[in-house]
């Protein structure tokens, strides 16, 4: 080690440089931004789930007062988006997404024209005015309508309405494992397609800048550089003729982290009109029209021994994609997910998956907190349970005899897991409710003819996915290194670009301690800058739990080699090899004579305003870039959740009584944000599990498009957690940090499930979909077999 | 200036009371008071969520009365006082109030979006009733939307807040009393 580190700002809750401009209304976000000028648009959007488009008349819009400009797909001529896997096309179909339906339309809500007016409220008095036309195709808004044989085709090239499908790993001889097995479990489970919801709608303020030569967009995303590819190419621009601005984030949760047609549409109205154009996504469309996920079918049975040790998993997923394949990740995000990486924490000996996308007529899906994982993890949890059962077994111990606890672990599928606290996690886990009273608790209720649950779910969380994890998914476009520059002024004082892009993930607190410990210097020093597309050269944003693995390494590199070019000015000027220096709270100093030391205003002084004292091997400025790329699989941070819930008989609510929370994310920069992570995250997998459902009727209709229809959980709803932290650093990210974004979303429900299933036990009745409604609940704890028991 | 205001010709002349200034602002009817405030007065603390009254992520005070700024035209809030997230931290130092402190303390705010509407449905909130319990809290904090937090650090901002305005006004009372 080259720094001192007696005042290390890594491992330390520190006040959150973002709060000060939130507390006080002075955050910037994207509706917040008003240029001269500045006009604002609004969508055209279909009124019908399928169909051809016989006419699209703007005549009458065009007359609306206020109303500057209204454009079709054929008025602006714009490329489509399209997202592509290296699959063979009987693994994966391509389909474009145009910017405007051009002549087809595949879901209600999908945008046809955009209409530009003075104020917001003249361009939806436009939106009133069009007249579009359609020829009815049959919508296919399920998964049995699309897989039927003569169903009709939501793409014409997707036979079979299907987008992605791949069987993977097919051990050999897993038949016979399932034949001979003395027991065989089985799960089917369905679980809800869902918004992401991320209290600030999409939007963006675009703006041609003439004397730059460029288009400025200014938009809210977790990946500008991404945008910027796609909207130079749809446009027809050379990508540095793009900047792309991402002020701040009211939330992203990967709704945000693939491109918007929206946004691309008013970056090309902003280029044809040069006028500022700004286009603000209403909360109807939010929900009905922009980028939906979770809706998956899952048929999975699971071989044990008698002993309860696993020796086998097959499974089948079918992941509802909705209209088109989402922008850089593709359809396969969700099945590739789920299939690559099913068997989680548990030693699995044999393992087969057939993972599915298919399209249907409903918004399309982007990634969303945890991709799959929430899933196939309640999936796999169910079948540790029903297995336990099965065998008369404690449900823990089951889990405890088929957790993987020797690490490094190559599993069967392909996956090397580094090393993490999974039987660790379990034990403390269940400690805590058992020293908080629960399982007593329990018995006492039982006894009066309450209905308590105590629910567990055992899960890993990849972090980290470097280029080698994205490539074996087989994307054309493989995302996974990530640059930073460290600078320091010539008043010593530090700035930080990144490509990642915080959006309540505190990385202006988090990066910027990474880099005053590395360089010694205090926290205020060091500012980050993130989301501009002209200030840092590449960068593949903020999702999977990537920013501090990949995003903060790179960080911590460009600061030491900043350090490094510190230290070798001063020992220039001492004549000393760069070696006998060590950098020590903002100044470099001798090792050998800790007495002799420089400032890092000294030596930035030297660097920039006397430059000709510089050797002539070091070259003038205070400037470090570095790169950083996970290239082994990746790093798992892996946690523990329990569930107490009390079901109630006369309304079918589902009460959560206490939740726990075991988590390792190796190294927490800051364990405050680590536990704002985890919260948040649980919520948002308490919603999926009881609460959230987009819906849509027979004719592909939304039916859940304001929150009187779709149901966010309050302060009411979620319960306070309890979090206990276990630490087994990461061994190849450069802060030992790994991911801590996504695990709260995948734990919770299969807790939920289990916990609400352990409360069912005297019913007979076990439930395996989400979301968990009253009225489930209400028609089990009917049931004859719970009179029976009375 | 670029035009915003959607003016018709039904433009009328309000007048507006805002964190305690007057300002006279030339309006269509229809627009509401969230859209005023935001973008013509440009105090863009004020966050719009859903615009139909669920989220609350617009919320100011209306005569100290948490509302809904969504739902309201600026037209129907003349004559009151409108407080907006601006008000709360010291105009002269911009030293943050202690409820913003507490809300930092606790990490009670992550993208920040919903913020200013917990802040001040907390503020008219505690302001009708200092002696709200946690519990007591909480209710009123189910009737905002927030996506990060999972609400239990907005509860312990709000809950650590009152707590210690209780514990000044005793200390207060109590000094009064020895003189």
């Amino acid at each position: 080690m080259t720094s001192v580190t007696e005042n290390q700002l890594v491992g330390r809750s520190v006040a959150r440089r973002e709060d000060p401009r939130l507390l006080t209304g002075h955050g910037r976000f994207v509706d917040d931004i008003e240029l001269p000028g500045m006009l604002h648009a609004q969508f055209v959007r279909s009124t019908v789930a399928h169909g051809l488009i016989t006419a699209v008349d703007l005549t009458a819009v065009r007359r609306v007062p206020g109303v500057v400009a209204a454009f079709t797909a054929a008025d602006l001529g714009l490329g489509d988006i399209t997202a592509r896997l290296d699959r063979p096309p009987a693994e994966f179909v391509p389909t474009a997404m145009p910017v405007l339906a051009r002549d087809r339309v595949r879901y209600v809500g999908e945008p046809i024209a955009v209409v530009v007016a003075r104020d917001p409220y003249a361009a939806e008095d436009g939106l009133e005015a069009a007249r579009v036309t359609y020829e009815s195709l049959p919508p296919v808004t399920c998964e049995e309508q699309a897989l039927a044989p003569g169903a009709a085709l939501v793409h014409e090239e997707a036979v079979r309405n299907t987008l992605v499908d791949v069987s993977l790993f097919a051990t050999e001889g897993i038949d016979g494992i399932f034949e001979n097995a003395p027991c065989v479990v089985r799960v089917e489970a369905r679980t809800g397609r869902q918004n992401a919801l991320p209290l600030e709608t999409r939007g963006a303020v675009a703006q041609w800048d003439a004397r730059e030569e460029q288009l400025v967009v200014h938009t809210c995303t977790q990946i500008p550089h991404q945008v910027r590819t796609v909207a130079s190419r749809c446009l027809g621009l050379d990508e540095r003729a793009v900047r792309v601005i991402v002020p701040d984030m009211g939330g992203g949760f990967g709704l945000k982290c693939v491109v918007g047609r929206e946004e691309i549409a008013a970056a090309a109205a902003a280029l044809r009109l040069r006028r500022p154009v700004k286009w603000i996504e209403d909360r109807k469309d939010a929900l009905s029209a922009s980028f939906l996920a979770r809706e998956q079918h899952y048929t999975a049975r699971a071989a044990f021994d008698a002993d309860g040790r696993i020796l086998g998993l097959d499974a089948d997923v079918v992941c509802d994609m909705g209209a088109y394949s989402c922008y850089p990740f593709t359809a396969g995000i969700e099945p590739l997910m789920a299939a690559g990486e099913m068997p989680g924490v548990y030693k699995v000996p044999a393992y087969r998956v057939r993972g599915r996308a298919i399209t249907t007529n409903k918004a399309p899906t982007a990634p969303y907190r945890g991709v799959s994982r929430p899933q196939y993890v309640m999936v796999v949890e169910r079948l540790m349970e029903r297995a336990a059962r099965e065998l008369d077994m404690d449900p823990l111990e089951i889990r405890r005899r088929n957790l993987i606890t020797d690490f490094p672990y190559t599993g069967v599928n392909h996956i090397t897991y580094d090393p993490g606290s999974y039987l660790e996690s379990l034990d403390l886990c269940e400690q805590a409710l058992k020293e908080a009273g629960w399982y007593d608790r329990q018995a006492a209720a039982r006894a009066e003819g309450r209905h308590i649950g105590i629910g567990y779910s055992c899960f890993s969380e990849r972090t980290g996915y470097g280029s080698a994890a994205f490539a074996a998914r087989k994307m054309q476009v493989v995302p996974g290194f990530d640059l930073s520059e460290v600078r320091m002024d010539t008043g010593g004082a530090v700035t930080v670009t990144t490509g990642t892009m915080s959006h309540g993930q505190s990385h202006e607190t988090t990066m910027a301690q990474i880099v005053a410990d590395a360089l010694g210097v205090d926290l205020a020093k060091v500012k980050l800058h993130q989301g501009d597309t002209d200030r840092i050269t590449y960068g593949w944003g903020t999702f999977a739990s990537r920013s501090i693995t990949v995003g903060g390494s790179a960080v911590r590199r460009a600061a030491v080699k900043l350090g490094d070019k510190l230290r070798a000015i001063a020992a220039a000027e001492w004549g000393v090899p760069p070696e006998e220096t060590e950098l020590a709270r903002g100044r470099v100093r001798r090792r050998d004579e800790p007495g002799i030391e420089l400032t890092y205003e000294h030596l930035a002084d030297i660097a920039y305003l006397k430059s000709h004292l510089l050797p002539e091997d070091i070259e003038p400025g205070l400037t470090a870039t570095a790169a950083f790329d996970v290239t082994t699989d990746g790093t798992f941070s892996n946690a523990t959740h329990g569930a107490v819930v009390e079901l109630h008989e006369g309304t079918g609510q589902v009460e959560i009584l206490a939740y726990v929370c075991v988590e390792d994310c190796g190294v927490a920069i800051h364990p405050q944000v680590v536990e704002g992570q985890c919260r948040g995250g649980i919520a948002q997998g308490i919603a999926g599990a009881l609460f959230e459902q987009i819906t849509y009727d027979a004719q592909g209709e939304p039916s859940a498009t304001s929150f009187m229809d779709y149901k966010v959980p309050t302060a009411h709803e979620i319960p306070d957690v309890t979090i206990h932290h276990l630490e087994t650093p990461c061994a190849f990210t450069e802060t030992g940090a790994k991911g801590a974004g996504e695990g709260g979303t995948i734990g919770a429900p299969a807790a939920v499930l289990n916990a609400v299933n352990d409360a069912l036990r005297a019913t007979g009745v076990e439930l395996d979909t989400t979301p968990i409604t009253p009225e489930t609940v209400h028609r089990a704890l009917t049931s004859p077999a719970l009179e029976q028991t009375r | 200036m670029n035009d915003t205001s959607g003016l018709g010709d039904d433009a009328q002349l309000i007048t507006l009371d805002v964190n305690g200034t007057s300002y006279e602002v030339i309006t269509a009817p229809r627009r509401t008071l969230v859209d005023v405030l935001r973008h013509d007065l440009r105090l863009t603390g004020t966050h719009v969520g859903c615009e139909h009254g669920i989220c609350g992520a617009c919320t100011v005070l209306v005569d100290g009365l948490p509302s809904r700024a969504c739902l309201m035209f600026a037209a129907q809030a003349e004559g009151a006082r409108i407080t907006t997230v601006e008000s709360l931290a010291d105009a002269d130092t911009g030293e943050l109030g202690d409820l913003q402190r507490a809300f930092s303390d606790h990490h009670g705010l992550q993208c920040g979006f919903c913020t200013p509407g917990f802040l001040m449905l907390a503020q008219g909130f505690l302001t009708e009733r200092p002696e709200a319990s946690k519990e007591e809290i909480r209710e009123v904090v189910a009737a905002n939307l927030c996506r990060c937090t999972g609400y239990q650090t907005i509860v312990e901002a709000i809950d650590a807040c009152a707590t210690a305005r209780r514990a000044q006004r005793a200390a207060g009372t109590e000094e009064t009393s020895c003189n």
